[in-house]
């Protein structure tokens, strides 16, 4: 068998600063091509941290501190910074967070959204313009024409979204880094988003890592999922058997957290005392142990 | 499941409805819906163009004296002659004529110190605010040290070391000023630096230079545009200042510091010689801030519907 697309092994990062506060412990994941791949966890778990790590924009203030990051088999940790800069955005693209931020507010969307194909492949004029009509109506923008021509604060959160999808695939890369890209989103734009990435991400076959809090935004799109805690990982497999029985306790209570409006009654329960405890038990006693697999 | 069952296209099209005109075509009508910016821009051109075109409109020379005609009333009061519309001083010389030169060094000391004061916090705040480390250190340190001297105080102190004259007013000015600029920049630098765009932007390979200035200072205009307009309120106050105690530009040259000055000592006697440069002081003042309040309005991308 090949080499998966994404192969994470033995990753840590911790502060640059003392007291250098371990933020990721010996995470390994990996990613096959075509695959949605969850990243799950509270804040703090370390699930940005590695969509950060994988793209190289780790804020300043974080430093990796052992293990691996291989893309189709090479590492982007240790290559030469020239072969990664090429990599970035053209193979590995990003869906940001925030679709409030991500766009610059003074520049048109159009330009925006072409940025990769002029700065990557050169494209330009009518070319540019029509590959960038393609890409909008790809993510069911009605009249793009015009729309490339307005301001991000003159469209929708969910249209910047969709334009943000519309970007991370302009070049057709082969792994996309979705950074919670439908937290910042009211729930009815979040469905018509998450369907959108999973089509293009079927359409073109490419595997994606998405990072979210959300286990219900889980269900609906990730093939497989990795549960994080502090930075460890606390378990890991297929989405369908790890929402149907949980092995770890941890993953059990956020399952139990989610809200469900398809069980009347339930309501959210409130993730143990006892079980995050246990967690915080096990990190100081693995502290950068070969492995945080339970 | 349910909502799988929505059509496409109703899904998509419903935010484009609501979606805002282009933006050439509302720079008029925000105009008209900034009045202030008219008045106070307008204002300010005709001062500027008084400035300008002085010799062409001040009525009489302002360097020319006539004791038979000291201290005339304004034209309106008893015992005014015709063609001293403003009256003149304790040596016969024209008051509007020498308002409207004052106009040139104070409209010239605005302009030139405020854009040199900007030009160099703004590059000094987005180089603290962008790349952090030492270089944030040292400029933070800089303005903190900078800020802690009383601003009027060490203007007059400069310009009693480095001499009076133009260059020196406006060097004082922006030597002092600049940290007003660097202050703000700086940190609206490091608000703009977390943005999702710019981690986009350095995925995409964008280099670090055009990121800060392509990408990041085209936001900081606004601001930037505003503090400008302030700051040149701020320099014509300054200039007054430095002239009233007369370390400006040279005593031949009107200025409306020194017709203040002037007027405070004959006020029981001609008190237009003071109240009318002060007036005029104060509307332009008052004109610089009232425009860079409109403009942020204005030019604010996320403001502009």
């Amino acid at each position: 068998m090949s080499a998966p697309l994404l192969e994470i092994s033995g990753l840590s990062a911790r502060l640059r600063r003392p007291p250098h506060s371990p933020l990721l412990r010996s995470v390994s994941l990996t990613v096959a091509a075509g695959e949605v791949h969850g990243l799950v966890g509270e804040s703090g778990a370390g699930k940005s941290t590695i969509g950060k790590a994988i793209l190289d924009i780790l804020p300043d203030a974080i430093e990796l501190c052992g293990g691996t990051i291989r893309f189709a088999g090479e590492d982007l940790t240790t290559m030469p910074a020239a072969r990664l800069r090429k990599l970035l955005g053209t193979e590995i693209a990003l869906i940001p967070q925030d679709p409030m931020t991500a766009l610059n507010p003074s520049r048109q969307v159009g330009s925006q959204l072409t940025d990769g194909l002029r700065l990557r492949r050169g494209l330009k004029g009518a070319a540019l313009k029509q590959k960038a009509i393609e890409l909008l109506r790809d993510v069911q923008i009605a009249d793009p024409e015009r729309v490339l021509a307005l301001y991000p604060h003159e469209i929708s959160g969910g249209m910047r979204q969709r334009i943000l999808i519309a970007a991370a695939f302009s070049l057709d890369p082969k792994l996309i880094i979705a950074d919670e890209p439908t937290t910042a989103l009211d729930v009815t734009v979040q469905k018509e988003v998450l369907r959108m990435i999973r089509n293009m991400q079927k359409i073109h076959g490419t595997g994606v890592v998405f990072v979210t809090h959300d286990l219900g935004v889980v269900a609906q799109v990730c093939d497989r999922l990795t549960v994080l805690y502090g930075g460890m990982v606390v378990e890991q497999g297929e989405t369908a058997a790890i929402l149907a029985s949980p092995s770890h306790g941890y993953t059990r209570a956020l399952i139990d957290a989610t809200p469900r409006h398809d069980r009347a009654g339930t309501g959210m329960q409130p993730i143990p005392a006892g079980i995050v405890a246990d967690l915080k038990a096990q990190l100081s006693r693995y502290g950068f142990g070969p492995s945080g697999h339970v | 499941m349910v909502e799988r069952a929505l059509p496409e296209a109703s899904v998509s099209s419903a935010p484009i409805a609501g979606a805002a005109p282009r933006r050439g075509a509302s720079i008029w009508s925000a105009l008209l819906a900034e009045p202030r910016v008219v008045i106070a821009g307008g204002f300010l051109v005709l001062l500027a163009l008084a400035a300008i075109f002085a010799p062409l409109i001040a009525p009489h020379n302002p360097l020319e004296q006539d004791l038979m005609l000291n201290t005339l009333p304004p034209a309106w009061v008893d015992g005014a002659e015709p063609g001293y519309l403003l009256g003149t001083d304790s040596l016969g010389r024209d008051l509007l004529s020498r308002m409207i030169y004052g106009g040139r060094v104070a409209l010239t000391v605005a302009l030139v110190a405020a854009f040199a004061a900007g030009l160099i916090g703004t590059v000094l705040g987005l180089l603290a605010g962008f790349f952090g480390g030492w270089i944030d250190a040292a400029v933070s340190r800089l303005i903190d040290i900078w800020m802690a001297f009383p601003p009027v105080l060490l203007s007059i102190l400069l310009v009693a070391v480095i001499g009076t004259g133009l260059t020196s007013v406006i060097l004082a000015i922006v030597v002092i000023d600049w940290t007003r600029f660097c202050r703000v920049v700086r940190s609206e630098t490091l608000q703009q630096a977390r943005m999702d765009y710019v981690d986009a932007a350095v995925v995409l390979g964008t280099s670090r230079w055009r990121i800060l200035f392509v990408e990041i200072l085209p936001n900081l205009l606004p601001v930037v545009v505003v503090l400008l307009s302030l700051e040149m309120g701020i320099a014509v106050i300054v200039e007054a200042v430095l002239s009233f105690v007369g370390l400006s530009v040279s005593s031949d040259m009107p200025t409306w510091g020194g017709l203040i000055a002037e007027g405070r000592q004959i006020i029981y006697q001609a008190w237009w010689v003071l109240v009318f440069p002060l007036v005029l002081l104060f509307a332009t003042v008052l004109a610089f801030n009232q425009l860079g309040d409109g403009l942020r309005r204005l030019v604010d991308p996320v403001l502009l519907r």
